[in-house]
């Protein structure tokens, strides 16, 4: 058959369509009844050419607001971000809708959870305290972990150490779990500095005045100061200081006294005091023992002195050498008298 | 007129938003292809304006993001003349430019070639009211300008003030805060059929569209393809298009005259089709292939395969010459080329200081028709091609596309018209606020 049609070749016009010199299309956007690389393979019996051009594709109404419509900014923001996201949480919220549903995906994230809690690496076998005494070392043993093998995941160290701290005798605790699994803990404990015979008892306390332990007999640390009265322990610096000062008086002194936690009193063998006053305690003080050392005035038959006006030193005598000395002194006017 | 007054306006300010908006579409419906260009307006044209650079300024402030053109559909002679079919060409071309720029374009200003434009050159005086003549005076300057008797079923497309002259002193491009007494203004007003406005109205606002402007094609090709100086001391352009050739008149940079010919190339390409006997797309191809003006002897022998489609061998076989070809061209261009002449003639246009003539257009691209045209319209003939703006593909920088390009330099830069100005408020409608002010004003 094609051999009695040799024109329809698949293209209108036939072979002149592209002579060797021929100037490419005037009309390039236009000219859409050009066709292409003819495929004989594919149409061997191509329709004819004219039904070809007659095609005229152009957008339908629809098609063409659709286009507009998705060329709107706002539209198209919308479609892009804000149905998926609407999407997203509409699914979401009908999924964890439901109770059981809810209750096996924590059940799923919990297993998932506990079989990676209990894994070897994880493991912590055991407890070592460093640098604490005795009583503080079971102390330590009784607050840690209840049971070992437990999963580091459920150590709080930071609970754990706020625990240790809480103890009066540990100054600070340090802990760490080490790569073999054991849970180390470094402890530094509160040093006993003073004595505190407090309402309740007998405290021992540090340098800033903590309470470190009870202490049931004063004999016990005989080599610690005594201080004694309300609110003490809470000027236990200020009384380190004037025990220091304090140290030519030797073992005369028995201990400070808080006095209206105000003031200190120095109480000295025998029921002598000396009375400080609340600014420059430590000075007045040293007035004092300078006083003793020159004039020997703690030798003498003195029941206080009074330093609690820097300006006016006071000494307040024994009754029996108060008698003495008016007796004294009666005896020097009686003379003349008598 | 009034209502026509407050359509245009309405354009205006609807123009006026689009390029608030800054975006803005541009359609030259024509008969043999419909394009579409879209623009993006930036801000960059005030900063231009500061430098004074006049010329160039106008193109500076846009570029154009998206073009397309498709075949055209029933529009015949420029016209509209079956609503869906062209819907659906205004469609394609609109969708492909706005999926090219990517973005959705709702203003358009059109253009189209037919429609029996009429030019009407109409003078006005008036006193002027300060010693200073003010926006109002040359309102009122235009409003006096005696209107012509338009015909039925017509309306006004351009009415543009060309020239002002104050007292005596004739030439005025911008009357405004000059001292003077006496202020005169003349106008070229273009009047077309009132039906192909409203067709295009109708076929655009069918599309979803707003129309922001109507220019006539020729006016458009001739802000495109005419050069500066060509504006400046005279010229006329001619539009060959498909089913239409508009030619325009421009002195001093304003359009004083402008026509169309109900001819174009479709009418060669008809001629072709039958004096062949080959469909009208062969025809097509045969002439933008092979066509020409001027035969030569090598033509004689050089023999172009027509074809055909109806399987008999030697009709299919058929064979003419390039000078046939030639011989059946010739003298329809000749023809068309005739009647712009007379439109010319008619028009005064050799009175003009200078006689340029602009041929642009699709079928202004047939060989050797500048040769033709020195015949038939005078020796100043040369090939006008639409300036180049900022953006444009190549494949629309042809003359094919000035009607579009021109058009997108007139909506960048428009001219002054009639309706940009206030409407003088004598010439309001009574019970208006303005005028009852006017009347306090001079009775106290």
């Amino acid at each position: 058959m094609r051999p009695l049609r040799p024109g329809q070749d698949g293209q209108p016009g036939g072979a002149f369509l592209r002579p060797a010199g021929s100037r490419p299309s005037l009309h390039a956007g236009v000219r859409r009844d050009l066709p292409g690389a003819p495929d004989f393979a594919a149409h061997p019996f191509p329709e004819p050419a004219a039904a070809r051009t007659r095609r005229d594709p152009a957008p339908s109404r629809f098609s063409y607001r659709l286009h507009r419509l998705w060329l709107t900014p706002l539209f198209r923001t919308a479609l892009r971000v804000g149905l998926p996201a609407y999407l997203l949480v509409f699914a979401l919220g009908v999924v964890l809708s439901d109770e059981a549903r809810r209750d096996a995906i924590t059940g799923a994230w919990e297993d998932a959870w506990a079989i990676i809690e209990a894994r070897p690496e994880f493991r912590v076998t055991g407890m070592t305290v460093e640098g604490a005494s005795e009583p503080v070392h079971s102390a330590l043993q009784a607050m840690g972990p209840e049971s070992f093998p437990v999963s580091s995941f459920q150590i709080d160290l930071e609970s754990l150490r706020a625990d240790f701290e809480a103890l009066d005798a540990v100054a600070s605790a340090n802990l760490r779990i080490t790569s073999e699994g054991v849970l180390t803990v470094h402890v530094r404990e509160r040093e006993p500095a003073v004595v505190w015979r407090s309402p309740e008892g007998l405290e021992l306390l540090d340098g800033e005045g903590h309470r470190v332990a009870r202490l049931r007999r004063r004999a016990a640390r005989a080599d610690l100061p005594l201080i004694g009265g309300e609110g003490a322990d809470r000027a236990v610096p200020e009384a380190l200081a004037l025990i220091e000062t304090a140290e030519p008086l030797g073992a005369r002194l028995r201990g400070l006294v808080r006095v209206g936690e105000r003031r200190w009193d120095a109480v000295l063998t025998d029921g002598r005091r000396i009375q400080l006053p609340a600014q420059g305690a430590g000075s007045a003080l040293e007035r004092v023992i300078a006083l003793d050392q020159s004039q020997e005035l703690l030798q003498r038959d003195v029941a206080l002195v009074d330093m609690r006006l820097p300006g006016r030193p006071t000494v307040r005598m024994s009754e029996e050498a108060l008698v003495e000395l008016r007796r004294i002194r009666a005896l020097e006017r009686g003379e003349s008298n008598r | 007129m009034t209502d026509l007054y407050r359509k245009q306006r309405a354009m205006r300010q609807t123009r006026r938003a689009a390029l608030q908006r800054g975006v803005i579409a541009v359609l030259d419906v024509g008969t043999s292809k419909i394009a579409c260009l879209v623009l993006r307006f930036d801000g960059s044209e005030r900063q231009r304006a500061a430098d004074g650079v006049g010329p160039m300024a106008g193109q500076s402030g846009f570029r154009v993001i998206g073009a397309a053109t498709t075949r055209s559909r029933g529009v015949r002679f420029g016209e509209i003349s079956a609503m869906q079919e062209t819907e659906r060409a205004v469609r394609t071309a609109l969708q492909a430019a706005q999926k090219m720029a990517q973005m959705r374009v709702d203003h358009v200003i059109a253009c189209f070639s037919g429609a029996n434009p009429r030019s009407y050159g109409l003078a006005g005086e008036v006193d002027v009211e300060d010693t200073a003549v003010s926006e109002r005076d040359i309102a009122r300057a235009m409003a006096a300008c005696e209107a012509p008797d338009l015909g039925t079923a017509r309306e006004v497309l351009h009415a543009q003030p060309v020239n002002f002259a104050l007292d005596h002193l004739s030439g005025l491009a911008d009357p405004r805060g000059q001292i003077g007494n006496r202020l005169a203004c003349d106008m070229h007003l273009l009047s077309v059929d009132d039906s192909a406005i409203a067709n295009l109205i109708h076929c655009i606002n069918r599309c979803d569209l707003e129309l922001a402007g109507v220019a006539s094609s020729g006016y458009a090709a001739g802000i495109s393809s005419l050069v500066e100086d060509e504006q400046e001391l005279g010229a006329a352009c001619i539009d060959m298009g498909g089913g239409a050739t508009g030619l325009s008149i421009f002195i001093r940079k304003h359009m004083i005259y402008a026509d169309s010919v109900r001819m174009g190339g479709e009418h060669v390409t008809a001629d072709i089709s039958k004096g062949l006997h080959v469909p009208m797309a062969t025809a097509e191809r045969i002439k933008t292939f092979y066509g020409g003006v001027v035969a030569t002897g090598v033509d004689d022998r050089e023999m172009i395969e027509i074809g055909g489609e109806t399987g008999d061998w030697e009709h299919d076989r058929r064979t003419v010459s390039r000078a046939e070809l030639i011989g059946i061209m010739r003298p329809r261009v000749e023809e068309i080329l005739e009647e712009v002449r007379a439109r010319l003639d008619a028009a005064g246009f050799e009175h003009l200081p200078s006689q340029q003539i602009v041929l642009t257009g699709g079928a202004s691209q047939i060989p050797g028709l500048d040769g033709l045209a020195a015949r038939i319209l005078g020796q100043q003939v040369r090939l006008g091609r639409p300036l180049r703006v900022q953006g444009l593909p190549q494949a629309a920088t042809g003359p094919a596309f000035s009607g579009a390009v021109g058009l997108s330099l007139f909506a960048a830069h428009p001219q002054d018209e009639w309706w940009d100005f206030e409407i003088p408020a004598d010439r309001y409608p009574a019970r208006s606020l303005r005028r009852a002010l006017r009347w306090f004003r001079e009775n106290w």
